[in-house]
């Protein structure tokens, strides 16, 4: 009982861990550039949604997980032109992203509310998947999911171990001293931003495409702004983020859980726990020094005219 | 200064404000060509959709006064970004704050409805600022013993207090008449505010036009507001001058979380006339992008409340009438944010 319980609940934690992993991901890129992006909540809806009305149209998921990525990246260009081209001020421009993406993927997805898809199918890794427990708990899985970890793992490579993720930190620290050694900040943070929206298309597409298998406006349901408070809670580290996001989905699969079992727990109330974890863990921490948050994060690089 | 020179000078500030009022107008109108384009691309005719927008809002009496039915809430949330803003707090948490007003005024309005109207009213009144201000100054001490950017606190919070409100609505508050439908008890009379002959527009009007006035007086006039203005332009030499920084952050949270609260309140009240979970479509949220748009500037306030409530007034009327979901005059309130934020910054260089 204790254990298929827990079982349950692991199992759960890393499917709505997931797409929360994806985009808390793409959100740590885009800080570590030194841009903190509210609008990666409408970016998960442009993924969400292109890659649903794609995989309609083509019957691949896997197209539809492409589609998802590219329009995710294309569409955080408009905050990119907003933010690094106009310089425009962040919190409302990434406010101003969320909004778009409610809205046009409300007018994009409209035609296809109920449409079916068989949507990202689960590979079973053979003999492994066989195992009593362990099997269905960790190796029954989308292909995202797979992916999810190694993807962590080559951001910590990318950023901490190659010369590229070395500028791009630079960059978020300080642009003009990042200039003045020879690097592009604008272009380093052009690219930052479009990996972050391939990141965020992607986690949008993992949520309609595998978890829910169907399109609904706002799905995501505030999922881009608990990816800001778990790059926070990660203190901008992609491997940090993975024992976040699986914590965070941890508490959606606890109520799912409890749910099935009949315990009278309010679901609202466990919805609160990631929201309410994340604030106590930035108190406790905020007092003791300040956490790893990139020198720059928020401010405008004036460039040099 | 001769006078000639002056004369040019004022001519020529006449002439900066008409060039800024032009380019702005055509800003405003680029945006609504971006979305007529993208209407046509989705089949539905923009003509037909600007005109039924122009004829319910401006075009006639009744229209007008569901646009400033909607401005309400938009004018309050706004002011309660502004208020903090002065010393440069960033409150992304209009939204919570609204909720947890309209909850404190329902537990009000539930609990007291045998009082009279003249006591009940100003009773749920304060206690919806009461449950907003709290509600920021969670918020506010996080920021003022530096230990959570009030940013970060106040955006997690909002999504807190939605589902508070939902995880009372949906059990504890849910009104057993109401069959399956996740709703309180109506508000009785005496907690209902009034609304102006006939029309949908409330006392919550008051409330807008006394905080905008508040404001004004108050960052123009007093010693408070240039003690903020001390606070906002350098904290360091405030601080040496003997200015309470930590009083006035706490305090500015809990204000500005207050007036937000004022607009849950009246939205419950005047206008839902019961609590349910879609009491706000994002005025809080929109209230940041007002405020932001208007550099926080009293006048501005109401002009970008007034444009964004035709907006959303508008979003009713695709939803009806055009059959488009109601959430696709996002796009336009996007796009004219985006005009505006590619343009803000070659004047001021960003903040």
């Amino acid at each position: 009982m204790i254990g298929s319980f827990l079982a349950g609940l692991l199992a759960g934690s890393i499917h709505a861990g997931t797409p929360l992993l994806y985009a808390t991901l793409g959100e740590a890129v885009e800080e570590r550039a030194g841009i903190i992006n509210l609008g990666l909540e409408g970016v998960m809806l442009m993924g969400a949604v292109v890659g649903f009305i794609t995989t309609v149209q083509t019957g691949s998921a896997a197209v539809g997980v492409l589609a998802a990525a590219l329009a995710g990246g294309l569409f955080n260009m408009i905050f990119g032109f907003l933010v690094i081209t106009r310089r425009a001020n962040q919190l409302a421009s990434g406010l101003a992203l969320m909004f778009c993406g409610v809205g046009l993927s409300a007018l994009l997805g409209a035609s296809y509310i109920g449409s079916r898809i068989h949507g990202l199918n689960e590979i079973r890794i053979p003999f492994l998947s066989g195992l009593p427990v362990i099997g269905p708990t960790f190796f029954n899985y989308d292909i995202l999911v797979y992916l999810v970890v190694p993807i962590s793992v080559f951001l910590w490579w990318v950023f901490f171990r190659t010369r590229w993720g070395l500028s791009l930190r630079a960059v978020g620290e300080n642009p003009t001293a990042a200039f003045a050694a020879g690097k592009n900040p604008h272009r380093l943070q052009y690219q930052a931003l479009f990996i972050a929206g391939i990141l965020g298309g992607i986690a949008g597409a993992h949520l309609s495409l595998a978890l829910a298998k169907t399109w609904a406006e706002w799905m995501t349901a505030g999922r881009g702004f608990i990816a800001v408070a778990l790059v926070i809670f990660s203190k901008w580290h992609p491997l940090r983020a993975i024992a976040g996001a699986l914590l965070f989905g941890g508490a959606i699969s606890l109520q799912l859980q409890m749910q099935a079992r009949g315990v009278p727990v309010s679901s609202f109330l466990l919805d609160m726990l990631p929201y309410i974890l994340s604030l106590g863990v930035l108190a406790a921490w905020g007092g003791r020094r300040r956490h790893a948050a990139p020198a720059s994060l928020g401010r405008v690089f004036q460039g040099t005219e | 200064m001769p006078r000639g020179e002056l004369a040019a000078r004022i001519v020529s500030f006449r002439n900066d404000r008409l060039a800024g009022l032009v380019r702005f107008a055509g800003l405003f109108a680029l945006a609504f060509v971006v979305f007529a384009i993208v209407l046509l691309a989705f089949g539905k005719n923009p003509l037909r959709a600007y005109a039924d927008i122009f004829s319910n809002t401006l075009g006639s009496a009744y229209g007008f006064s569901e646009v400033l039915v909607k401005m309400i809430p938009l004018v309050l949330t706004a002011v309660a970004v502004a208020v903090p803003a002065r010393i440069w707090l960033i409150n992304v948490g209009g939204e919570g704050q609204l909720f947890i007003g309209a909850m404190f005024a329902t537990w009000g309005a539930l609990n007291f409805s045998t009082l009279p109207i003249w006591t009940l009213l100003p009773l749920i009144s304060a206690l919806g600022f009461l449950g907003g201000g709290l509600w920021a100054t969670i918020s506010g001490i996080l920021r003022a013993k530096g230990l959570v950017s009030e940013t970060i606190s106040t955006l997690l919070l909002n999504y807190v207090a939605i589902l508070l409100v939902n995880f009372l609505v949906f059990g504890p508050w849910k009104d057993p008449e109401s069959a399956n439908y996740p709703q309180t008890a109506p508000f009785v009379e005496a907690a209902t505010l009034p609304a102006f002959g006939g029309t949908r527009v409330h006392m919550g009007v008051v409330f807008a036009i006394a905080a905008l006035i508040l404001f004004y007086l108050v960052i123009s006039r007093t010693r408070w507001g240039l003690e903020m203005r001390a606070i906002g332009s350098n904290a360091e030499a405030a601080r040496r001058n003997g200015i309470p920084i930590t009083k006035y952050i706490v305090l500015l949270m809990f204000i500005g979380g207050g007036v937000a609260g004022l607009a849950g309140m009246s939205e419950v009240s005047a206008v839902q006339g019961m609590l349910r979970p879609s009491l706000s479509p994002g005025y809080g949220f929109a209230g940041f992008l007002i405020s932001w748009m208007a550099g926080g500037n009293p006048l501005g306030i109401v002009a970008a409340a007034f444009l964004l409530a035709i907006v959303t007034a508008g979003g009713d009327i695709l939803q009806m009438a055009h059959r488009i979901p109601g959430a696709v005059v996002h796009i336009l309130m996007a796009l004219i944010l985006f005009v505006v934020l590619a343009r803000h910054s070659r004047r001021t260089g960003g903040k």
